[in-house]
Order: C-alpha cells, then sequence, then structure tokens
C-alpha cells in the first residue's frame, strides 16, 4: 500500500495508482491467482470462516425444516403485515446482487479495465446472494414443492399464471437473471479453467477442471468467437440488471399502499441495489486481498472507484428518501401519504428511519474525503454500516407503509419470531459458505482478462 | 486422418504476441491457409492475421432474441386472451404494457441463450481431444506462450519446407503434432 504516501496521486488518472502493480508478467499473474487454487495450503481462517458459516447453514437447513413442517405461522407475519421479513430479506439480497452484473457488464462496456480484478468475485457473489433470495419466495409460498405452479406450463387444472401481476414478472425477472449471471460467470471461467487444467498438479483435479475447460485451447478463433459472445452478453445483461431490480420496485410501487405506489420507486431501487452491491464487494474484498496477498490486484485505486461508485448511487438513494419525505409531507395533499411518511419519521417504527438516515444518508458523506477512501479499516466499517442501511431500507418501506394503512381499525404491529431471525442469519452462512467453497477451488480474480491489462499484452504496430 | 500424413501439423512456440501476429501475418502471405494461432488471451489481430474476420455469432444472437420476444409476447397473448380469457380489475384481456416486462426478459433470455451455446457450437466446444494437446509444450499456451501450427492437410504443406520455413519466423522451436 505505497501509494498512500504519494501525496498528488488523485491529480494523475492512471499514473501512480496502478490497477495492476507494476513487474507482472503472464507467467506470474497467472501462477500467483492458481497457486491459490491449486499450491498455497489453505490457511486457517479459511477453516475458520467455513465452520462458522457451514453451522449456520445447519441452522438455516432446520428452519426450512421446522417452517415445512409447520407452515409459514413460525413467522412473525400477520395481517395487516402480511408480507415481512421474506420480502425484505429477498430484496436486501437480489439487491447484493447487482452489482456481480454491473461491475462484469456495465463497467465491461463503458471501458474499466479496473473491473478485471474484481469482476470474477462480484458475479460469485451475484450468483450466491440470487441463490439466497430465491429461498425466500420459494419457502413463503408454504408449499414449496408447488412452486412450479409459477411457471406456465399446460396443466390439468387448465388455468395460468395471472401475466398483468408484478409477482409473475417477478418470477421471469429473477428466474432470468439467475440463469444469465450463471452463464456469464461460466463462460468467463473457460479459460482459466483450461489454465488450471494444464497447472494442476494431481489426476483428479486435472479431471474435473478438464471436463470444466470443455476442451477449450486457446485457439484464434476461437478468442475470436469467444471475445464476441462476451461482449453480447454484456450488452444483454446491461438493461437486464437494471430490469430486475426495477421489477423488484414493481412489486410494490404497482400496488395502492400509501408509501410504495410511487414511479420514484424503479430508478430509487436499482440505485440502492448498487449500492448495496458495491457495498459487498468491498466488505468481501478488503479480507480477501489480505488474507491472500492479493493487494498487488486489488490495488487500493479499486477500493477507491468502488467507494466513488458507493458515494454516487448513496446520494442518489438518499435523494429518494428525501423526495419522499418532500412529497408526502408537503406536496402530495393526500392524507394517506402524508400519514404514512409522519409515522415512518415519529411513529412507532421511528428508531429504524432514523437509523437508515443515518446508516444510508450520512454514513456514505465521508467518502467525500479521499483520506477515508484511503482508510482500509473505515471504508471496510462504512460498507458494513451500509449493508445494514440497505436492510433498513427494506424493512421501513415494507413495515411502516403495511402496518398503518387506510383503515385505523385494521392496524396493527409486526416483530420478527426467532425464526425469522433464524433464516436470515442462515442465508447469510449459506452466502459465506458458498463464498469460501468458491474461493478455495475456483481462481477468484479473472486470470486471462489480468493477462489482456499487463502493458506486454499488446501487440506492437510497427514491428508487425 | 489421411494415412499419407501421420502428422497432424507443425507448431512453432514463439515467446511474445507480437512474433506470434507477425509470423501469423507471414504465413497467411505464403499461401497457408489451414493455419491457427493459440494464444492464452484474446489477441485481436491475432485472428485478423489468419484470415478470421466475421463470426454469425452477432447473427445467431439476434436470431434468438427475436424468437424470445416473439415466444415471450405470443405466449401472453394465447394464454390470457384466447386460451383463459380471465376478467383481472376490469382491465382488457389484451392489456399489452402488463405483458411488455415478461417479454423482455424472454428477449434477453432466448438471446443470452443463443450467445452461449451458439459461441460454443460455432467453436465445436465441448472437444475432450485435440491434436495439440500431443505437445507436451502446449500446456503453456495457457499460461505464457503463443503458438502457431500450420495444419499437414494444408495443400501447400510440404514437411521439410513448411518446417524450414516456420523455423525462419523467429520462433522459439518449431515442433511435430502427431495426430
Amino acid at each position: 500500500m505505497q501509494e498512500v504516501d504519494q501525496p498528488h496521486d488523485d491529480l494523475h488518472i492512471h499514473g501512480t495508482t496502478p490497477i495492476i502493480e507494476p513487474g507482472h508478467t503472464f507467467a506470474s499473474v497467472t501462477d500467483k491467482i492458481s497457486s491459490l487454487t491449486l499450491k498455497r495450503r489453505t490457511p486457517v481462517a479459511w477453516f475458520i470462516g467455513f465452520f462458522i458459516s457451514f453451522i449456520l447453514v445447519q441452522m438455516l437447513l432446520m428452519t426450512i425444516t421446522y417452517l415445512v413442517f409447520t407452515g409459514i405461522g413460525v413467522f412473525g407475519t400477520n395481517i395487516p403485515v402480511g408480507w415481512a421479513f421474506p420480502i425484505i430479506n429477498f430484496v436486501w439480497w437480489i439487491g447484493i446482487g447487482h452489482a456481480g452484473t454491473l461491475i462484469s457488464a456495465i463497467l465491461l462496456l463503458l471501458r474499466q479495465e479496473w473491473r478485471t480484478s474484481i469482476n470474477r468475485f462480484a458475479e460469485a457473489m451475484t450468483l450466491f446472494a440470487v441463490a439466497c433470495a430465491g429461498l425466500y419466495p420459494l419457502l413463503h409460498t408454504g408449499r414449496p414443492w408447488l412452486a412450479y405452479w409459477l411457471f406456465p406450463y399446460p396443466n390439468t387444472m387448465n388455468i395460468w399464471p395471472q401475466f398483468r401481476s408484478p409477482l409473475m414478472w417477478d418470477v421471469f425477472a429473477v428466474s432470468t437473471y439467475a440463469t444469465v449471471s450463471a452463464l456469464f460467470w461460466f463462460i468467463g471461467l473457460i479459460p482459466d479453467f483450461a489454465t488450471l487444467r494444464d497447472r494442476a498438479g494431481s489426476k483428479p483435479f486435472q479431471l474435473v477442471y478438464g471436463m470444466l475447460a470443455l476442451g477449450w485451447r486457446g485457439s484464434a478463433r476461437h478468442w475470436h468467437r469467444y471475445e464476441t459472445a462476451y461482449l453480447l452478453l454484456a450488452g444483454l445483461a446491461t438493461p437486464l440488471v437494471l430490469s430486475v431490480h426495477t421489477i423488484v420496485s414493481f412489486d410494490f410501487a404497482v400496488s395502492q399502499v400509501p408509501g410504495w405506489h410511487a414511479t420514484i420507486f424503479p430508478p430509487y431501487f436499482v440505485a440502492g441495489a448498487i449500492y448495496a452491491g458495491f457495498a459487498m464487494v468491498i466488505f468481501l474484498s478488503i479480507p480477501l486481498r489480505k488474507f491472500y496477498g492479493l493487494e498487488d490486484f486489488i490495488t487500493m485505486k479499486h477500493i477507491d472507484n468502488m467507494c466513488k461508485v458507493m458515494l454516487a448511487t448513496g446520494l442518489i438513494v438518499f435523494y429518494g428518501y428525501i423526495t419522499e419525505a418532500f412529497f408526502g409531507l408537503v406536496y402530495s395533499a393526500n392524507q394517506y401519504e402524508s400519514y404514512m411518511i409522519r409515522n415512518r419519521m415519529f411513529g412507532p417504527y421511528a428508531i429504524y428511519y432514523w437509523m437508515l438516515i443515518f446508516c444510508n444518508g450520512v454514513t456514505p458523506q465521508f467518502l467525500w474525503s479521499s483520506k477515508v477512501r484511503k482508510n482500509i479499516t473505515l471504508v471496510f466499517i462504512i460498507s458494513v454500516i451500509v449493508s445494514i442501511g440497505m436492510w433498513l431500507e427494506r424493512f421501513v418501506i415494507v413495515v411502516t407503509s403495511l402496518h398503518r394503512d387506510y383503515l385505523p381499525s385494521s392496524w396493527g404491529m409486526y416483530s420478527p419470531t426467532v425464526w425469522d431471525w433464524s433464516m436470515f442469519v442462515g442465508t447469510i452462512g449459506l452466502f459465506f459458505c458458498l463464498m469460501f467453497l468458491f474461493i478455495r477451488f475456483l481462481p477468484v480474480i479473472s486470470i486471462f482478462e489480468m493477462r489482456t491489462i499487463l502493458p506486454q499484452a499488446d501487440v506492437e504496430e510497427e514491428a508487425a | 486422418m489421411e494415412t499419407k500424413h501421420p502428422l497432424y501439423g507443425l507448431m512453432a512456440e514463439f515467446e511474445n504476441a507480437t512474433d506470434l501476429v507477425v509470423a501469423a501475418r507471414r504465413t497467411y502471405e505464403e499461401g497457408y491457409r489451414k493455419i491457427n494461432g493459440y494464444s492464452p488471451y484474446p489477441i485481436e489481430e491475432l485472428s485478423e492475421a489468419i484470415g478470421f474476420h466475421h463470426t454469425r455469432l452477432p447473427l445467431i444472437v439476434l436470431i434468438g432474441g427475436i424468437i424470445g420476444c416473439l415466444t415471450g409476447y405470443g405466449m401472453q397473448y394465447y394464454l390470457a386472451v384466447i386460451d383463459y380469457p380471465l376478467n383481472v380489475g376490469g382491465r382488457p384481456f389484451h392489456s399489452w404494457p402488463s405483458f411488455i416486462p415478461i417479454t423482455f426478459e424472454m428477449t434477453v433470455l432466448f438471446a443470452a441463450l443463443s450467445a452461449v451455446f451458439g459461441m460454443l457450437a460455432l467453436n465445436g466446444l465441448p472437444q475432450p481431444y485435440h491434436p495439440v494437446f500431443n505437445v507436451e509444450r502446449f500446456a503453456l499456451a495457457t499460461r505464457d506462450r503463443f503458438f502457431l501450427v500450420i495444419e499437414a492437410k494444408d495443400p501447400r504443406f510440404e514437411y521439410g519446407k513448411t518446417m524450414s520455413f516456420m523455423q525462419s519466423l523467429n520462433a522459439r522451436e518449431v515442433m511435430d503434432v502427431e495426430s
């Protein structure tokens, strides 16, 4: 981290804070990243982390078992708050899952070369977050073995899903997103599987990586089609990633509940998703670069850039809160809207609202300072606070809007049960468990893309 | 494989991308057409140099996207208007704005699937065996070395002549590739 001492590095765009430390060659990049999987001894911290998350996965499985045998009455979900932890956590996870595709697709199209060091594990993070998100609607149906009823298939009941409902749009959006993210991730991994196949010492690893590499041999014709496919996928994933959280926001915005029925929801949800996703990428990349000695590849430039994205999207989200408050209190002239926002600010759940403003409105403002952005510990803490803030945002939107709507006679209160919490903490365990397995068995940084950003990768045209 | 040529071809190894691209251009100019370059990362100039300019992949993706779009909209139209019309909140049976999100998702899904499987199909992958893997040093093609292969099937291929031509290309080594 020597660049911390350099005084004027903000004045130079690329010069002093490199996206890869100088002195690396194709061989050193390849050997360093592939040795994490193949040669390096698994650090003790990995075993501890994996063990803890594995225990949490067992807790998740116990919760699911109890839930399926008993019914969703084990949750605190009630009437009027008929849509509580399952949707809060679904939206939280799916939001986190947005940064991966954003980094791999949108930043690729914008030719942001720094994305190369972080896109692989951000994509993995996306997949695992979407997997955690997917569990919620599945289990919230109460009869998960009948979840295939959500898909239009010819059936003996002779009826079809209701395509005018945002919940159906959600089914298509999330399943498309999961499929396309998985494909994008796998396609990106193929050349690296080939590298691992050719480096693996033992026969079983050679065989497994060999099968996953599909016989990749780096042929120029293959690369040409591969690059075309990758670029087209990026072009397709870009509108997709924006559409997914837009459709998630439609789940709320198409309804008539005060606090939900707002046209600002799609852009504000998308910005929130990117914000939460980058917070999680920062949260994961800081320990990763430290424990695996990847400071050469995930440099302070990356942390700095991610902080800037977080700041920008955080400001959009904060603008959303201000608009909601202004609209509700001053502009709408609608007593239900106005009551909703006053109830949010001063009602029984006011503490969550003000914590939300602190986490998502105030905290990211520290990122204006380049000193803060260069302080790894502070950045790490801010990323945790932002992740909590984004969870609070969904809690506030869901609970405060539902618990007091039009009819005061049907007002109520909501509090989560121990099973709500065990399921939520269990999905966090599942997420980290999958993340740990990924770090152990797959290259955490895209090796072939790292080769392309080395200066010696370019063909010298004068010679040619 | 023809029995006349027990060889798949000849392979030259290079230490950097520029040498490989220069060699590939010279080989193409020399009239060889059954040639291929191998590199650890994509090199735009290389596919140009071996005379590979266009791929049909974008067309496949376009067709996939159009099919997805029509499938998505057509499915909703058929199910909601023809097969089982249902009055939901007084909306028209053909309430097209509500059909747009799923149509969009299906377009992206079909186009993405065509991009991935189209790319794999055009590349002939998965392909567990290929003669180039018989060369031991070829394992470095996924690390830091660059390779050029002239296939024995090329009409201009003559072992001695081709071998001495390839040796003149600033290659580190020229190797036989058994088929």
